[in-house]
This record gives structure tokens, C-alpha cells and sequence, in this order.
């Protein structure tokens, strides 16, 4: 498995360039991403939505689909992209230190 | 390593269930990932954005060889003409996806539209049909003729459904 400069920490990514374990998640790291993926400084909508994938995950074992996401977290479609503009279930998930979604919608 | 793909122009041609949802289900996913797209619907393709009818779309029964009855038994093909049977169908369909999470088709063009899809009618087949833009769901940018739709998808890969 490779690993990552992320944060001042050299951590281990999975094929996808994701976390590969979840407790080397904290909030600086999903900063350190998230400047990767082109967002400068994340603010309290992205956290918001980032807070809300964790949770899911936490819950069902995989990140929620990107209706379940703008029909629970309070961030409707147009902002989910606006705040992740490269495709908000894959970032965002990233971001958020979880492996790529597995569902298709 | 080979190209990402970036852009997508998906034509929907087909106006059952099973002839709409591929092509939404892959449109929708390509905005998932960043990849630019956008969807031409095209003769009877046309149902899914056309406001009287895109609430009543249903499962084709009647010579689709795959189809199968509850329980896996292949459907005999005459069962599907049977009355009701493609309301059945729809509504087992309908079902299973609603478990999978995957919207109507009313709210699939709207999650398209807002992820930034965009969505154009063929003009030959609106012309064809006696529809105008007022028969169209708000979420249609244009009618536009196929010449157009080439212009459109300069650098994109066309998949035609």
C-alpha cells in the first residue's frame, strides 16, 4: 500500500488514493485534502456535508448516495456541487478520510 | 495511463422504464465523478421530460424476452399483454429501485439539472409528436436539431441508449 505526506504525517492510502485507515483521520488531514482537491479552506457547509458522510458510514458501512446526501444533510444538489465541484461523492469522501462510495446513484 | 473521459453526451431514445433509467443512472453518475454531460432525448426518449408524462412511465412486458415473473421463471410472452400486467411490472420495478435508492424519474432530471446535466429536446421528433416547449418540464435548457447536438458535444463521447 502507498503512503502520503498529509499534514506532517506520512499515511497510508488504498488504489484510490484514499485513507486506508480511518483513525488517521482528523481535521487537519481532511484540510491537507481538500487543498489536493482544489479547495482552498474548508468551511462550515463542507464540513457539514463531510460530518454527515462519517456519520453515514459510521452507520451502514458505505458513504450515502448523493440523493440521500442532499435529501438529509441540508445541502440541496446545486450547493453540493458548488462545494464540491469535481464530483461531490467521490471528494467529498475523500475528504471526509472514507473509501470511495460504492453505489451508483 | 489512458485518457479520463470529461465529457458525455447520452442520448435517450427509448420511452419504457428500462429504456430511461440507464441512460439517467449514467448521466447522473458522470456528474458524480466531474465529468461535464449533457442528454439529448430523442423520439420516444421524449416521454421522459414531457411534463403529462414523465410521472407515468412504465416497464415494456411486451417483447422483452428477459423479462421474468417473480420467483425467476421466464414470463411467457403472451402474459405480458395481458391488462395490467405492465403496471405490475412497473410497480415491482418501481419498488426494488426506490429501495436502491434511485429516484422517479421527475426527480432524477431535477438532481441532473441541479448536479449542472444539461438537458436538450430533439426538435425533429418535438416537431414529430405536435409538442412545443410549454409540453417540456422546466429543466430542459433548448430544442435543438441534431446538427446542434453535434456542436454541443465537440470533445464529449456520445452514448446513444
Amino acid at each position: 500500500m502507498a503512503t502520503v505526506e498529509l499534514a506532517g504525517k506520512s499515511l497510508e492510502v488504498d488504489a484510490d488514493g484514499n485513507l486506508a485507515n480511518r483513525a488517521d483521520w482528523d481535521k487537519e488531514v481532511a484540510q491537507a485534502i481538500a487543498k489536493e482537491e482544489g479547495i482552498e479552506e474548508l468551511n462550515e457547509r463542507h464540513w457539514l456535508v463531510i460530518d454527515f458522510m462519517r456519520n453515514v458510514f459510521e452507520e451502514k458501512g458505505d458513504a450515502p448516495s448523493i440523493r440521500k446526501l442532499t435529501k438529509e444533510s441540508g445541502v440541496d444538489t446545486k450547493e453540493l456541487y458548488a462545494l464540491f465541484p469535481k464530483g461531490p461523492a467521490k471528494k467529498a469522501a475523500r475528504i471526509a478520510g472514507l473509501p470511495k462510495p460504492k453505489g451508483c446513484i | 495511463m489512458a485518457e479520463p473521459i470529461e465529457k458525455l453526451s447520452i442520448v435517450v431514445s427509448k420511452g419504457s422504464l428500462d429504456g430511461i433509467y440507464p441512460g439517467l443512472i449514467m448521466a447522473n453518475g458522470a456528474r458524480m465523478e466531474g465529468i461535464e454531460v449533457m442528454m439529448f432525448f430523442t423520439f420516444f426518449g421524449l416521454d421522459a421530460i414531457l411534463e403529462k408524462r414523465m410521472d407515468n412511465i412504465s416497464v415494456a412486458t411486451v417483447g422483452n424476452a428477459a423479462m421474468r415473473l417473480p420467483g425467476g421463471m421466464k414470463m411467457p410472452t403472451w402474459l405480458g399483454a395481458i391488462p395490467g400486467m405492465s403496471t405490475f411490472a412497473t410497480y415491482m420495478m418501481k419498488r426494488e429501485m426506490e429501495a436502491l435508492d434511485i429516484p422517479p424519474v421527475r426527480e432524477f432530471i431535477e438532481m441532473i439539472s441541479d448536479a449542472g446535466g444539461e438537458i436538450y429536446a430533439c426538435k425533429a421528433a418535438m416537431d414529430m409528436f405536435h409538442m412545443t416547449e410549454k409540453d417540456l418540464c422546466p429543466q430542459v435548457e433548448e430544442i435543438i436539431p441534431v446538427g446542434t447536438f453535434y456542436e454541443k458535444s465537440a470533445g464529449a463521447q456520445i452514448i446513444f441508449t
